[in-house]
């Protein structure tokens, strides 16, 4: 079993065994090879990348090539016990509908998302002055599917806005896990369990 | 196993039904003519249906009895390939209503002993599906591992799926629909008009003197041909460019290479097609709407089904469009199926189902697999 990316990884411990799950932007499918292998659930995927596509199926995971922002429309109301949207908030045309769709379809929400409150990403724009390039943002502006950056703090407001009950969350910076204390600042990337 | 007469290539089978058919009237015997390949295993969990499209036949990967050529889908059927005979006991059987064998307009009408002609019924997907759970039944086949189909072949996989839940683990269903749309219809249509447009298509009454409506048949094929391709395709293949001369003729010659390409499709399907059974497979396919037979909800079709499902539709398809496909895959999500689905890109339009597509083998060969030994 190769090594989960650090989010996935805390994401798919804290999932309850023989579970049902949506993995929107599942990539080719590590995270949910490892909640079906290890932890018996019931995973399904929705990607828009067809070589990632191909490489999920290719596991014997049920994978479907579509769009988030188009295509959870179609899935029932609490058809999953969750839903999963990892490094994928951020890239979707309206982050607040994304939040709404996956505690619609799922009965719990995981969330993951790079900070870009990050310390390293206010120092690049305000000593550089110009926009952050990072290990989590790779991307220049101009070709990064990053289309709406979020910070710890904006997506807290978010929550509290549409009203969602926070269940759980989770810390790293340098791929470790590190504390709630100033988050905001010091840590590179967030895990979010919600519920609606 | 191999002693088995009922297994093998070119086998013939009359099953005594009788058969009842979605027109309310009934279809005795059902002869077949079908092909395995393959070993079936001792406790039968390894068998493999292959649905054909609307003028293919049998001979999914065996050289074609009246053309030479070899099987249609050889890229994806054989040892080693997806579909593989050297790990699945593989059934293709030619549909009802068609002219390699099985029971169609050309075959003998046991009423009257002269060959059925427009007296044969008129049949759907869900009979030809029916009849093949019989022909599964004669071989011993209790479940299948998978049903894969393209296209008219796709319907039927998809239908397999919804009549047969419990007898479908996996379903393949490449470049196909849940329906016939009015574009779909309309072309068959066209191709159905020029047969019996044709002076000796004679009410279908063409086989006593051996003088088939030929020029008719070949017309609908032609203009069937052009929806199996794309724009892009022809444009490629064909461009504006000249048939073996220096300048248009200012005649109504083939000046043209789309022309005589075209004109070439239509006269070498006439030696291997019967034009009546022409007129029953289009007229199934349109009157295909599974959604229509659950209430007008695709959903209701795949309730509480266990059969893995994966569809493939191409970027270049117009006559079965991805967004055809998409309907059964929201369909199939909202009945809480296990689906997978991808849009594959290839410039040939339809026909990129049937040519070598390393990703639709790719895709096949890991959804087989994954289904295997559970």
């Amino acid at each position: 079993m190769t090594k989960l990316r650090p989010d996935l990884q805390i994401i798919a411990d804290n999932i309850t065994p023989g579970s049902r799950v949506l993995d929107i932007g599942c990539g080719d499918g590590a995270l949910m090879a490892a909640l079906r292998d290890e932890k018996g659930c019931d995973a399904r995927g929705l990607e828009i990348d067809p070589v990632n596509v191909a490489s999920a199926v290719g596991k014997g995971l049920s994978v479907v090539q579509g769009d988030a922002d188009t295509d959870l429309a179609t899935y029932p109301d609490g058809s999953f016990d969750y839903a999963v949207l990892s490094q994928t908030l951020q890239t979707t045309h309206r982050p607040d509908v994304m939040l709404d769709q996956l505690l619609r379809i799922g009965q719990q929400a995981f969330v993951s998302f790079p900070n870009f409150a990050h310390w390293r990403v206010r120092s690049s724009l305000m000593f550089g002055g110009r926009m952050p390039v990072t290990r989590l943002i790779p991307q220049s502006w101009y070709d990064t599917p990053n289309i709406h950056h979020v910070t710890i703090d904006d997506f807290r407001a978010l929550v509290q806005d549409g009203k969602y009950a926070q269940e759980g969350q989770w810390f790293l910076s340098g791929d470790k896990q590190t504390g709630r204390g100033m988050a905001n600042l010091l840590a590179e990337h967030a895990v979010f369990l919600l519920r609606g | 196993m191999s002693e088995d007469t009922r297994y093998g290539l070119n086998r013939q089978v009359r099953l005594l039904g009788p058969l009842p058919l979605d027109s309310g009237t009934s279809l005795a015997p059902v002869e077949y003519a079908y092909e395995t390949y393959g070993n079936l295993n001792a406790d039968a969990s390894n068998a493999i249906l292959i649905c054909h499209a609307l003028t293919m036949d049998q001979y999914v990967a065996s050289k074609h009895p009246l053309t030479g050529k070899p099987g249609w889908w050889t890229d994806m059927v054989g040892p080693g390939r997806p579909v593989d005979t050297d790990r699945h006991f593989v059934i293709c059987a030619n549909v009802i209503g068609s002219c390699l064998g099985s029971s169609g307009p050309a075959t003998i009408n046991p009423a009257t002993d002269e060959p059925w002609g427009m007296d044969f019924p008129v049949l759907t997907i869900a009979d030809m599906v029916r009849a093949q759970a019989m022909l599964l039944d004669h071989l011993g086949i209790e479940r299948l591992h998978a049903v894969v189909g393209g296209s008219m072949g796709g319907m039927q996989a998809i239908s397999w799926a919804a009549l047969y839940p419990e007898r479908v683990k996996s379903a393949v269903i490449i470049a196909s629909a849940a329906r016939h749309s009015a574009q779909n219809i309309a072309f068959h249509e066209v191709g159905r008009q020029a047969i019996m447009a044709d002076p000796r298509w004679r009410g279908g009454a063409y086989y006593a003197d051996d003088d088939p409506p030929s020029s008719g048949l070949a017309v609908a094929r032609m203009a069937a041909h052009i929806t199996y391709l794309s724009e892009a395709g022809l444009t490629e293949k064909f461009g504006r460019r000249l048939q073996d001369r220096e300048a248009k003729t200012f005649g109504f010659d083939a000046d043209f290479q789309v022309e005589s390409y075209l004109r070439h499709q239509g006269i070498s399907f006439v030696d291997r097609f019967d034009a009546n059974s022409y007129l029953y497979i289009t007229r199934a396919m349109d009157y295909f709407d599974l959604a229509e037979a659950h209430g007008g909800a695709l959903a209701n079709a795949f309730r509480g089904s266990q059969t893995r499902f994966c569809l493939i539709s191409f970027d270049t398809d117009w006559l079965y469009p991805t967004s055809e496909s998409r309907a059964i895959v929201h369909a199939l999500n909202a009945a809480g199926a296990a689906v997978s689905f991808m849009e594959l890109s290839s410039p040939f339009g339809h026909d990129s189902f049937l040519l070598e597509n390393p990703e639709m083998n790719r895709i096949v060969d890991g959804f087989l697999k994954a289904g295997e030994g559970k």
